[in-house]
């Protein structure tokens, strides 16, 4: 008995117990709006259904949320993505319409690593005047908030860019192995994230420099490098999820892709329970958060309400996940709670 | 004047050993930097275009910049404290979607202009105590007030809205000469708010705690200032200018839409930057942020008076802009530490 206890209770304190809930929560409220919400059906060799839909939908925020974890992680926030973004599918369809052989898998492959070395590269500046010029992140990346969309419109000369290659359209619409291409990609980058952080030192380092950045430079971790880094994995990201975003419409418009994408992959790591204080990431919970994303974007249409009141419902997750969060809002519960002892044990979730 | 130009005499010579020795206060260099860059530009392109110099450009300026000063007012507020706002640009839409939806109800307009006023200081007023009572880093609780505000817009109209209401539109075109030149009530009206801004800031109790409270919170608050009150009402403040600046917008382009202001919210955070308001708090002025519009429309001017450039030069030229500012402010603060 005791130790079915101790299960117990381990499961009650585990980090991803309140993400997960949220989610299973959101989809039963699918399910009592139309009972066959979770039907998924085999059609041609592919998987249909609404739940392969969030999936899909899911990739672009799971990989700028992936990215973000690790910023987030290093005390840091990236809030230049959504132009990142915009940057990479302005580079890829260009480089696409640029070649000589538009359709062919070469000229993909091709325009997607060009797409992705620059994303790289703007990371990288992002995380010079991070970790260098040791600018507060918030405002190091706002300029390229700022001056990227222009930079993206400049390279599509202002124009949305339609592109004609059914490689690069596969990385949205394609399927592989039944599930959808896009998501396979994003669930392979956290997990090859996963195995770097998880299974060597560096997910340690990471929360060390996210924890005291200067204690952690003179007990001997390079904090510097680090920073620098996860900018730049927070830059490829972004690219890689510019990608799929352009490849779902095989067109980029620099004014509207991956616009606002910054804030729902905040909101992805918040909900995952990584604290924006830094010194604390979970990649699991960045996962579960852009799934939750996703379904709450299906969830508003599917009960009858018009998808742009989305914002809305988003603005009360924030809120009430910051307030979980807050030790002051928690304190206040604690207070509430002692004065009824039967439910005092229930109190702090981890 | 002349004993400036021309030093002969003994006491004049420690006149002009004055003028010569002169350094403004380090506090001011900023607003002097953005001013000359202002005026840099402004005459560069006087020398390049035909009709620049025309004053009525400058006038132009103002009337067509009306909002965005309003919005750099109470965006000055919030990061003096060492705070940001990042809901202005979905209040200004909520704002023109309220005061479009209630005149189409046939509200009174003065009603209509309550409404938009009160929801705006009431939406400031929420964040406010979110981030004070309940330690939430101002940049998320604005970000659900960004979401907030932009999801009520699409809750009142996801289509747009026209305004016709006769006094908006009197209002809207209503213009005071002066001279051959002439000026908007919008323009006047951002500018009166820059005035009592600038005075609330440098002259009363409450201005002189944000400065406190964007130097150090913790002293601040062991001097036994009012920190909750203060830090409370500067996003009350912000938000209030927010929904000013909506009423100014929806005066402007005389319609209700939720796809106003996207991205507003960066212009008034880099006017605010470009004017040399230090973004960690504690330094800068009212009337830096405005020049930082200014500066910011001057260039917008440019662009179209050239013709060949493509508007979206006007983002890559302000990130340019931020970046120098920036990288400049992060040295000096580091010369000074």
């Amino acid at each position: 008995m005791p130790e079915t206890a101790t299960r117990a209770q381990r499961v009650l304190r585990h980090p991803l117990l309140w993400p997960v809930m949220a989610l299973v929560v959101l989809l039963l409220v699918n399910v009592v709006a139309k009972p066959s919400f979770l039907d998924v059906r085999m059609q041609d060799g592919h998987l249909y259904g609404n739940l392969i839909d969030i999936m899909r939908n899911s990739a672009p925020v799971m990989l700028v949320a992936l990215g973000m974890t690790l910023v987030i992680a290093t005390r840091g926030i990236d809030l230049s993505v959504g132009a990142i973004a915009a940057i990479a599918a302005a580079v890829a369809c260009t480089r696409i319409i640029g070649a000589g052989d538009e359709a062919a898998l070469s000229t993909a492959v091709m325009a997607m690593t060009y797409a992705v070395v620059v994303c790289i590269v703007l990371g990288a500046w992002n995380g010079l005047l991070v970790s260098v010029l040791g600018i507060q992140p918030i405002i190091a990346t706002l300029i390229l908030m700022v001056a990227g969309r222009g930079i993206s419109m400049a390279i599509t000369d202002g124009q949305i860019t339609t592109v004609n290659n059914p490689f690069f359209s596969d990385l949205a619409s394609g399927f592989v192995l039944t599930l959808p291409l896009a998501f396979l990609v994003a669930v392979a980058m956290v997990l090859f994230t996963a195995v770097l952080t998880r299974r060597t030192a560096l997910g340690m380092l990471i929360e060390a420099v996210g924890i005291n950045p200067e204690a952690s430079r003179l007990a001997g971790v390079r904090a510097r490098t680090i920073i620098w880094t996860v900018y730049a994995f927070s830059g490829l990201c972004a690219g890689l999820a510019g990608l799929v975003i352009a490849a779902n419409t095989n067109s980029v418009n620099a004014n509207s892709l991956g616009l606002w994408i910054e804030l729902d992959a905040i909101l992805a790591v918040v909900i995952g329970g990584t604290s924006l204080m830094g010194g604390r990431f979970s990649l699991a919970g960045t996962f579960v958060g852009a799934l939750f994303i996703a379904t709450l974007a299906r969830t508003i249409p599917n009960i009858g309400i018009p998808s742009e009141v989305n914002y809305l419902f988003k603005a009360v997750v924030v809120i009430a996940v910051c307030l979980l969060q807050s030790p002051k809002a928690r304190a206040l519960l604690r207070v509430r709670r002692s004065a009824a002892p039967t439910l005092a044990k229930a109190g702090s979730p981890a | 004047m002349s004993a400036v130009t021309a030093p002969t005499g003994s006491s004049s010579a420690s006149t002009w050993d004055r003028v010569r020795t002169f350094r403004p206060p380090n506090r001011y260099l900023p607003i002097i930097a953005t001013a000359a860059l202002f005026i840099g530009l402004f005459g560069v392109g006087g020398m390049r275009y035909d009709g620049l110099t025309d004053p009525q450009v400058l006038l132009s300026l103002l009337i067509d910049n009306a909002f965005l000063i309003v919005l750099g007012v109470g965006m000055t507020f919030v990061i003096l404290t060492g705070g940001i706002d990042l809901s202005v640009g979905s209040v200004v839409a909520l704002s023109t979607m309220i005061a479009a939806k209630t005149l189409d109800m046939g509200w009174s307009p003065y009603l209509s202009i309550v409404a938009v006023l009160a929801t705006g200081t009431l939406l400031g007023l929420l964040m406010g105590l979110l981030i004070h009572y309940f330690d939430i880093q101002p940049f998320i609780a604005t970000l659900a007030g960004l979401f907030l505000a932009r999801g009520l817009t699409y809750l009142i109209s996801v289509e747009s809205i026209s305004i016709k209401d006769p006094t908006f539109t009197d209002l809207a075109f209503r213009t005071v000469w002066i001279g051959d030149y002439y000026i908007r009530w919008t323009a006047i009206i951002a500018l009166l708010t820059v005035a009592v801004a600038a005075y609330v800031l440098g002259r009363t109790r409450f201005g002189r705690t944000v400065y406190a409270i964007g130097g150090n919170e913790a002293s601040a608050m062991l001097m036994g200032l009012r920190v909750a009150f203060t830090k409370v009402g500067v996003y009350v403040i912000s938000g209030f200018c927010a929904a000013l600046a909506g009423l100014l917008f929806s005066l402007y382009i005389l319609s209700g839409n939720s796809l106003h202001a996207i991205g507003m919210e960066l212009d008034a955070i880099a006017a605010v930057v470009i004017g040399g308001t230090l973004l960690t708090g504690g330094r800068g002025y009212v009337v830096g942020s405005l020049l930082g519009v200014l500066v910011l429309g001057i260039i917008k001017t440019l662009i179209s008076f050239d013709g060949t450039l493509s508007s979206y030069w006007i983002r890559i030229i302000t990130g340019v802009l931020l970046l120098a500012f920036v990288v400049v402010q992060r040295f000096a603060t580091r010369r000074r530490a």
